[in-house]
């Protein structure tokens, strides 16, 4: 058969449309045929919601060493946190991973200290975790969109696309974030081989990814508060909408002063921290 | 007709059916063993006790084909729009979208349910990297 250069173009056009057709028709199959149907979605009736969550730290109430480490150990335990130690015993910094942690007081308000403050704020250690930032640079840099905003405020994170870039650890001002250059489950504390134990309702992570604080989604979504909030001596850690001018949160920060971890940033951190003692609201 | 170098030309033929077709003439007369995922744990039969039949998310047939897809749905579900509870389109009960705290609270046995046909297939998914598999007493260890 001979063709000329017409019929070539004739039929080569007709070709691409009814091709061009069938990936449309199989496209829309896809999307609105019966293979697949939409989530329906049915919210947990007891889950707690809010417009803005955010956290109140009243240092005041941490008195002792144990409270810090009760309430890093609730976080830590239920979200399968891992544990390198060294040989000796101390902590192995350069896998450690933290959702909540200690910190000086020079580096957790960087600007602020001065030489004359008083002994007890400047070596008293400071609780720190992500400040689920209402600008937060982390979710800017992520090139996978492994990192976002939840519509209640909350920084969240999809282990599932995260590609371990560690731009996102580059990008937090707060050092909030960590990344796993081993595979957790060879942890001490969650490797069964080595006396660990690990959190059978909460996934751990993999090799290759960064983690941090997640403001206990999976728990607010049962209608509990975060694990540290109930691990805290009572009323150290504030839980509560922000947005709610009847929270307790919201009526602390209104009517005490409060500080954020560098605001001047413009990240909007959303825990705050109330340094003085005494009853507050 | 003469064919020039015909005795090397069909020797070489010979061998390359020889090589090419090795996988399948090996194989002649062996039976793979066909799947058979297993949905006998406590939980299942529990449940069949209780309800008199067995009844999963979606029907049987179509889980089994669409349970990948259902499952990435769930994930994006959950983790990106935090909306966890799932109405199923066949007995219009609520689950909880989890693999952990959902689907293996039922299937326990993760090795003659989802490792059974996986294998068979050599389907490798990732989940259990991060997710915690259900501690399984028969066959030893997990």
């Amino acid at each position: 058969m001979s063709m000329d250069r017409r019929q070539f173009l004739k039929y080569s056009g007709i070709a691409s449309i009814l091709g061009f057709g069938a990936s449309v028709a199989s496209a829309t199959n896809l999307i609105t045929g019966k293979q697949l149907l939409p989530p329906q979605v049915d919210m947990n009736k007891e889950a707690l919601r809010a417009k803005r969550w955010a956290m109140v730290v009243d240092m005041s109430k941490f008195r002792t060493d144990e409270d810090f480490q009760r309430t890093i150990s609730a976080c830590h335990t239920i979200h399968n946190v891992p544990d390198f130690r060294k040989p000796d015993g101390s902590v192995d910094k350069k896998f450690e991973i933290k959702w909540i942690w200690k910190a000086a007081y020079e580096r957790s308000f960087p600007g602020q200290e001065n030489p004359y403050m008083s002994e007890h704020v400047k070596d008293m250690p400071f609780m720190v975790l992500c400040n689920h930032c209402t600008n937060p640079p982390c979710v800017r840099v992520c090139p996978t969109k492994a990192t976002y905003k939840l519509a209640d405020g909350i920084t969240m994170q999809d282990m599932h696309r995260c590609i371990g870039c560690r731009f996102c650890m580059a990008a937090c001002p707060y050092g909030a974030r960590s990344f796993n250059w081993v595979d957790p489950r060879r942890a001490s504390n969650l490797d069964p081989a080595k006396g660990g134990k690990v959190n059978n309702e909460y996934p751990t992570r993999t090799k290759g990814v960064v983690e941090k604080c997640t403001f206990c989604t999976e728990r607010l979504a049962v209608g509990k508060m975060p694990a540290c909030v109930e691990a805290a001596p009572k009323g150290a850690l504030l839980f509560g909408d922000l947005e709610d001018p009847n929270s307790e949160v919201r009526k602390i920060v209104s009517n005490k002063l409060t500080i954020r971890r560098k605001p001047d940033l413009g990240t909007g951190p959303a825990v705050y921290y109330l340094i003085g003692g005494g009853e507050h609201a | 007709m003469k064919i020039y170098n015909g005795g090397p030309i069909f020797i070489g033929i010979v061998v390359f059916l020889a090589v090419a077709l090795f996988p399948f003439y090996s194989n002649v007369g062996k039976v793979n063993a066909k799947p058979e995922p297993k949905t006998d744990t406590p939980a299942i039969l529990e449940y069949e006790k209780l309800n008199g039949k067995k009844e999963c998310v979606e029907s049987k047939e179509w889980m089994r084909g669409e349970h990948m897809q259902l499952l990435n749905q769930w994930r994006d579900s959950v983790v990106r729009d935090d909306n966890r509870g799932y109405v199923s389109t066949a007995n219009h009960k609520r689950f909880n979208m989890s693999l952990q705290n959902g689907c293996m609270q039922c299937h326990s046995n993760k090795k003659k349910f989802c490792d059974e046909c996986h294998n068979y297939l050599s389907v490798k998914p990732y989940c259990w990297d991060c997710h915690i598999q259900p501690v399984e007493k028969e066959e030893g260890k997990s």
